[in-house]
């Protein structure tokens, strides 16, 4: 914890959590039968500095660091759909973060401040349908022409995509591998732009999309940072994304231990409550007992990378750790419901399905046991 | 003009009290505690009024232990200027809240004193009031609609049956029901601003109020639990059931 900051923090965690009491969880089904929040949700976040919580004063945004946002998506995510918390943060953190990051103070005074109020919305988009985890091999190209960049390729699986008035792209302008790759802000309202909202298994409140890049023409003022630098950008940016992964992760599954708590002491069988059988007792004392593991080591994650310290070992392993614990929680509760947990109007039903895709996004569990081997001496 | 505002650390609303095993007290073990609600409809009305360009300051108090600070920063989180904690254990009396309200109402010279109409732990709806006796200032109280006009302020009241309104002369008193307005979020600037605002630590003995004890709480105990209910065939079932097993009719 940012001892320095308690106060502020847990004024920040109560203030969103009664938001999301109110503005939020009434409207969760809604929003995920529409398969996206609505624009109004960043307006009204913006309009109370949640928006902009680790952007630049300077552009509107809250000048706070990582324990902030950290509070945030705690609360967020407590509405019951991760895909609330997705969107937000590929919004504020993933795809306007790497702007503040890298772009030039004309970009950020465009781009970052209309994220801070709400009047834009941004998405991230670098994976694409042969690049996942390999980013290093991605091939939409933007080729300079006079005062343009000129885009042609196709992205995937990228969260805001349909909604986004912003795309931060990830593009080749280089030869091959890392050190041809460039940031590039595209406009949503691009010609030859199309994107199309996938359908998904989980975490349906969360626009998700292809898009196609078919000769977009974009100014070369939109290029974040100097050309041929991307990869670092993108590195960098991940840090903060796989610790928003690893916050979603540890919220998510004390929700699900919360709901899985409460039915065990509702529901009977064998004439007494499912925690009046030492076997369900003992298995939700370990579900709780890697909750609290996961969590001490996000935080201790979060503290360093606040810090400034090398962080790149411990927030893989907070990302990979708090992810998968994640999803054996959902499991364990999951199976304590039992056939209800099979049912859409399941709480529990949806809160085990939102959990599938922490294992994969912003890195999977098996790239996060590559930087962690790396790290630690273990290649030979 | 100068608001000063009461608000009261309590168990939070979503919160489902236990009483403690031996009968003794509410369990407030490990429990969330917020600012009452009725007290945060009281500051949301006061900072209105700064906002509105009537109220040129806003002070938030409460009376309690250390740990009531925190409600004292949410309401400067929601935009209350300064804080006001009057140091005491928990559990103190309507009447001695009243009186320290008071020893505060003497030092600050507010011309409005807004509080909740009673708080969701102890319900017991007079403090307000006797502030009011003690003060010798008119009280409006369950107010859903406030309007000051130079030095008279108009308080519709929530009564039985209807709205009555009331003319007050400042300074007043005036206590909140819930539908006098619905309070904001903290914002994040806002929060960051809390911290760095005022909060004063007053004794009772700096108000010349001595706190004594009227009441002894003998026991707390839940509710006795409700039998599920069963759906009757027909209506002949039902009168039957009422007659010799409700036997209400």
């Amino acid at each position: 914890m940012d001892s320095s900051h308690s106060e502020e923090l847990q004024l920040l965690r109560r203030s969103v959590a009664e938001f999301v009491d109110r503005e939020i969880r009434p409207h969760t089904m809604e929003w995920e039968q529409q398969g996206a929040v609505p624009r109004e949700l960043f307006s009204k976040l913006a309009a109370l500095g949640f928006l902009g919580v680790r952007l630049s004063p300077e552009y509107g945004g809250g000048g706070q660091n990582f324990w902030f946002t950290a509070a945030l998506v705690q609360e967020l995510v407590r509405c019951g759909s991760i895909g609330v918390a997705v969107s937000v943060m590929a919004h504020a953190e993933f795809a306007t973060m790497l702007i503040q990051r890298g772009g030039s103070s004309a970009l950020q005074d465009k781009y970052v401040r209309a994220a801070c109020a709400g009047r834009m919305i941004g998405a991230l988009g670098v994976s694409e349908p042969d690049a996942g985890s390999d980013v290093a091999a991605l091939r939409t190209r933007a080729v300079r022409d006079g005062d343009d960049y000129v885009i042609d390729g196709a992205k995937l699986y990228i969260s805001n995509g349909t909604i986004a008035d912003y795309i931060t792209t990830a593009v080749r302008t280089g030869g091959p591998g890392h050190r041809g790759i460039s940031i590039i802000v595209v406009p949503g309202d691009c010609r030859g732009l199309t994107r199309k909202r996938l359908r998904k298994i989980g975490t349906h409140a969360a626009d998700t999309a292809e898009l196609h890049f078919d000769h977009c023409r974009v100014p070369a003022a939109n290029l974040v940072g100097a050309e041929n630098d991307g990869f670092r950008l993108i590195m960098a940016g991940f840090e903060g994304e796989r610790l928003v992964l690893a916050t979603i992760a540890c919220s998510h599954a004390r929700l699900m231990f919360e709901e899985a708590r409460k039915w065990g002491h509702d529901r009977t069988a064998f004439a007494q409550p499912l925690l009046g059988f030492q076997v369900w007792q003992h298995r939700l004392a370990d579900v709780l007992t890697r909750i609290e593991a996961a969590q001490t080591l996000t935080d201790r994650a979060i503290d360093q990378y606040v810090q400034g310290n090398e962080a790149a070992s411990l927030i893989s392993m907070a990302k990979l750790y708090a992810t998968e614990m994640a999803l054996d929680t959902a499991r364990e509760c999951a199976q304590l419901y039992g056939g209800l947990s099979h049912m859409e109007e399941c709480l529990m039903g949806r809160l085990y399905r939102d959990s599938l895709a922490l294992t994969i996004g912003a890195g999977t569990s098996e790239m996060m046991r590559g930087i962690i081997a790396r790290a630690n001496d273990l290649t030979a | 003009m100068k608001v000063l505002v009461a608000v009261k650390r309590v168990v939070d609303y979503n919160v489902k009290v236990r009483a403690k095993a031996d009968g003794s007290d509410v369990d407030l073990n490990n429990v969330k505690m917020a600012i009452n609600p009725f007290c945060e409809i009281a500051v949301e009305e006061a900072v209105r009024l700064k906002e509105a360009g009537v109220a040129t300051e806003v002070i938030a108090v409460s009376v309690g232990g250390k740990a009531c600070q925190e409600q004292i920063r949410t309401a400067l989180a929601l935009g209350a200027d300064r804080g006001i904690q009057v140091e005491t254990e928990s559990g103190v009396e309507p009447l001695v809240v009243a009186k320290l309200l008071k020893g505060v109402v003497d030092k600050e010279q507010p011309q409005l004193v807004i509080l909740g109409k009673q708080s969701i732990d102890g319900d017991n709806n007079q403090t307000g009031q006797m502030l009011g006796a003690l003060t010798g200032m008119p009280q409006g109280t369950f107010a859903s609609e406030i309007t000051v006009n130079g030095e008279k302020l108009k308080v519709t009241r929530e009564i039985d049956g209807g709205l009555q309104t009331l003319s007050l002369s400042l300074p007043a008193i005036v206590t909140t029901d819930l539908r006098l307005n619905e309070p904001r979020y903290a914002s994040l600037p806002n929060i960051m601003k809390a911290k760095k605002k005022q909060l004063d630590v007053l004794t009772p003995a700096d108000l010349g109020v001595e706190v004594t004890r009227h009441l002894t709480q003998v026991k707390v105990q839940p509710p006795a639990e409700r039998q599920a209910g069963i759906k009757v065939e027909d209506v002949a079932q039902l009168v039957d059931k009422l007659k010799n097993e409700a036997k209400v009719i």
